[in-house]
């Protein structure tokens, strides 16, 4: 498995990450020797094997309907990168 | 003081030898003394860690402490703590003051512990061997050309150090494990859903797990009675009673079946260790344990799956830092896609980039089959081979880690070279089971860890086990030097 130089684009902007583009061949070798070894799961047949998402196979625990969370807003916001009167900003989306 | 175990500490405090004041001073110091060189803790809090010891000196006058009031404590930096910089060794959350605790630090505040700091870490949780740091390398006190392990590297070398009694760690594929191995100290990873995972910062949530990091598999034991049980806050924590896991420390292991895996005494582990784990073994026999040989046919697997499984789980758990909420943002974004992408790509480490890359292109369409759900296949083999193993043994045994800790930088141009010092521990995790690591001797000056594997909740068992070995032997009691 060989990733290309243009693969490695795609795949960083569906992962929304910038990267150096003298870095991108260091990338493409680390990717593609680590589905190198993720392909050894090749040398396995599996047709007939339930896959596990989940080690305890557990099922989702409900809850009532109810409030149960407490207005934090202020406290949350501290310690954001930009806010203003309640709202986060971000640079402008619609002109 | 910093050479007795936390069940020592306990009984000085008790007994009104020392108060929590003095001690938490002693390791506070011990900690600014020693850890500019080996570099095990992100930030120290003394000012907090003096009230809360002022705190709990005010409950033991009063009579109403617990054995682990007024011990002093180290939370690796994964752990979220209310006013405290909690930044998961990322630049993305070196600006991170967390705005609430997790419910394992809650529960250690309300036993009345003190915390003494953050501990290093790999970036995320994400390396075996601490170097994926922005904080620089930790380094190992057995040899600091060396490495600690990981990724709950600072917890395990500030414990070897002996800077902190003991310290929480959290375990995705073997990060407690591991580096208590190559720190040699005691590190238990529980059943997957014992401890909660609420406000740990999330890796890989269907195998993260936090568990205890100590001297002492009877300090272990101590802190885990603390660390577990229910919390109606993490949807996966099981809602089972906590055993008293001190209570059964004393039982014999007379007649224990202990199982050991082919697969673990294979081509890759230095044949030094593998010798002093046969040692341990004829130790554990002595004491009356039964040892039959047994089969773990997909080991071999279990790296190639956990590569799928664990970086798609990241690539979805982090995807919630876009630089808008909290965390690193990038200087003058031209755009929102702009301010996404370069909040990411400069806030995140080349490790981490590498395994998000790696989640989002095994979970992109036309991939999903070939990678996801064949590495979910695996899983549940893995898991089987387990099951079946514990229908003839009740615990597993074998070597932590291949080989003893190796030198810093030489493995981290190669992330597969990285990733195979976690054959033996990743396993584990994509079970869901529990497992402990004990020192069980040196080679080279450097030390070994032992790995027992048990079914699930048989914690109990586990540190049994341990403790029972540890009456044996003293290898969790020899300190490196310099350190004094």
């Amino acid at each position: 498995m060989s990733l290309e130089k243009t693969e490695i684009e795609k795949i960083a902007w569906l992962a929304r990450l910038a990267l150096d583009e003298d870095d991108i061949p260091g990338y493409a070798r680390d990717l593609s020797n680590i589905l190198g070894l993720v392909e050894q799961m090749n040398t396995i047949k599996t047709n007939d094997i339930e896959p596990l998402a989940h080690p305890m196979e557990i099922k989702a625990r409900l809850r009532p309907d109810e409030v149960t969370e407490t207005d934090q807003r202020e406290k949350f916001q501290n310690i954001a990168p930009h806010v203003d009167n309640g709202h986060y900003l971000v640079p402008r989306v619609i002109e | 003081m910093h050479q007795h175990t936390l069940t020592e500490l306990s009984q000085l405090l008790q007994s009104k030898q020392l108060s929590s004041e003095e001690m938490t001073k002693t390791y506070l110091a011990r900690a600014e003394k020693f850890n500019p060189l080996l570099n095990c803790y992100i930030s120290l809090s003394p000012e907090r860690a003096l009230q809360q010891a002022r705190a709990a000196d005010k409950r033991i006058h009063q009579g109403n402490a617990g054995p682990l009031t007024g011990i002093p404590v180290t939370h690796k930096d994964i752990y979220c703590t209310d006013g405290l910089k909690t930044s998961c060794a990322s630049k993305m959350l070196d600006n991170f003051i967390a705005p609430y605790n997790a419910t394992v630090v809650e529960k250690l505040n309300d036993a009345g512990m003190v915390t003494l700091g953050k501990s290093n870490m790999d970036e995320f949780a994400m390396g075996s061997s601490n170097e994926n740091s922005y904080y620089g390398a930790v380094l190992n006190p057995w040899d600091t050309a060396r490495v600690p392990g990981g990724s709950s590297g600072g917890s395990a070398c500030a414990i070897a150090a002996r800077l902190t009694p003991v310290a929480t760690g959290t375990d995705t594929g073997g990060s407690i494990r591991q580096p208590a191995a190559l720190c040699g100290i005691t590190g238990l990873k529980p059943t997957y859903g014992r401890v909660s995972r609420y406000g740990m910062i999330a890796y890989a949530s269907s195998l993260d797990q936090g568990g205890p990091m100590a001297q002492t598999a009877e300090d272990a034991a101590l802190l885990l009675n603390a660390m577990a049980g229910f919390d109606k806050r993490d949807s996966t924590c099981v809602e089972l009673p906590v055993d008293d896991y001190t209570a059964s420390l004393n039982n014999s292991i007379q007649g224990l079946k202990i199982g050991l895996p082919k697969q673990y005494f294979g081509d890759a582990l230095d044949s030094n260790i593998g010798d002093l784990i046969h040692t341990a073994i004829k130790q554990l026999q002595q004491s009356g344990a039964i040892i039959h040989e047994i089969e773990l046919p997909n080991t071999h697997l279990s790296i190639p799956a956990y590569y799928v499984v664990a970086p798609a789980e990241c690539s979805s758990n982090l995807s919630r830092f876009d630089g808008v909420r909290f965390g690193y943002r990038c200087e003058d974004p031209k755009d929102l896609s702009d301010l996404y992408c370069r909040s990411r790509g400069e806030g995140f480490g080349k490790e981490l980039k590498n395994r998000i890359m790696i989640g989002t292109y095994v979970l992109s369409a036309g991939y999903y089959d070939a990678y996801y759900l064949k590495a979910q296949k695996i899983r549940r083999l893995i898991r089987d081979d387990f099951q079946q193993a514990f229908k003839e043994v009740e615990v597993i045994i074998g070597p932590t880690s291949p080989t003893t800790a190796f030198k810093l930088g030489e493995r981290t141009d190669d992330p597969v070279s990285m990733y195979l010092s976690d054959i033996y521990t990743v396993s584990v995790n994509l079970a869901g089971l529990p497992a402990i690591s004990v020192p069980a001797g040196f080679v080279a000056g450097l030390p070994v860890g032992m790995q027992i594997i048990g079914n699930y909740f048989s914690e109990s068992r586990l540190l049994n086990t341990a403790y029972q070995f540890q009456q044996k032997t003293d290898w969790h009691r020899t300190l490196p030097e310099g350190y004094n």
